[in-house]
């Protein structure tokens, strides 16, 4: 009985136990700004992309912090405070809260690439992301 | 000679350095500096570096930091308004007062390292064991060498300088 119950209680609590909620909340909100299909290869690609900034300083791109496996802890490049592993599998609580993924695409997109990521490219990242 | 009054209070008995860190704790030293305690900025703030004690500058200077977030030492570190606002206040009302924690023209700094305390503090460690030190980088690393300083803590009994140790002036 209580694996029954267990069973039930599943999917109603999953979403807020794991990453997937607050990604497919996300996804949700990006197609409805007119992002398409989702690709983890096109997000894999855009993450190693490397830039340069507008003001020619060193290229820069997302595994200049994040390191370039996800399911160890990267470095802030100036800082050099640890960031904790991004990959879910490694570390479950991550990529779980709406608001924070929000925050650090802006952040991030912003000093990585010089300009805010479209809806596109933000869900091409999450669908990558949530893989590892 | 750069040796604090917590180094003296250690010298003089175990017994005052457990008032002056009592005295910390309550906020009512006038001496030393408190943790950064508002969950909110610890969270934010400190996801990228030591959640810096807020009386560590002056009111003028969170302002003007808090006021361009979006170009923060060269990274974007923006925060929704809401936050913003509850962190500065937060800094404004914990901010220190001291004259000591302005700029050498008594201007309100962006850096803790440009502060006129900061700068008679840290005025004989050499270049290599900071700058040029690849475990340190930068002075603005204060938990590199400061072991307690997520705790407020900075005296010198707490140095210990990567690849090198204790610091004795």
């Amino acid at each position: 009985m209580a694996a029954l119950l267990a069973l039930a209680a599943g999917p109603l609590v999953a979403p807020a136990a794991s990453p997937d909620g607050a990604i497919d909340q996300l996804l949700e909100q990006y197609r409805a700004a007119g992002a398409g299909d989702f690709s983890a290869a096109r997000g894999a690609a855009a993450w190693r992309q490397r830039v340069t900034p507008a003001d020619g300083g060193e290229p820069r791109h997302c595994g200049a912090c994040h390191g370039d496996d996800l399911r160890a802890p990267g470095r802030h490049l100036r800082t050099g405070k640890s960031i904790e592993p991004l990959a879910p599998s490694a570390n479950p609580a991550r990529l779980g809260e709406l608001r924070q993924i929000e925050k650090w695409l802006l952040r991030n997109c912003k000093w990585t690439w010089g300009r805010e990521c479209t809806a596109q490219e933000k869900g091409d990242f999450l669908q990558f992301l949530r893989t590892q | 000679m750069t040796a604090n009054r917590f180094s003296a209070a250690t010298a003089i008995g175990a017994g005052l350095l457990v008032a002056a860190g009592l005295a910390i704790g309550s906020g009512a030293a006038e001496r030393g500096v408190r943790a950064a305690s508002d969950p909110l900025y610890v969270a934010e703030c400190g996801s990228c570096h030591l959640a810096y004690p807020p009386g560590l500058l002056p009111a003028q200077s969170w302002r003007a930091l808090l006021g361009g977030l979006d170009d923060h030492f060269g990274d974007n570190a923006e925060l929704d308004e809401i936050g913003r606002r509850q962190i500065l206040a937060y800094l404004e009302e914990n901010a220190s007062r001291r004259k000591r924690d302005f700029g050498a023209g008594g201007d309100a700094v962006l850096r803790i390292t440009a502060t006129r305390h900061f700068r008679h503090e840290h005025d004989e460690i050499p270049v290599r064991l900071v700058a040029d030190n690849p475990e340190v980088g930068s002075f603005s690393r204060c938990d590199a060498c400061h072991a307690d300083a997520d705790r407020g803590r900075f005296d010198e009994d707490t140095v210990r300088i990567p690849g090198h140790g204790r610091w004795d002036d």
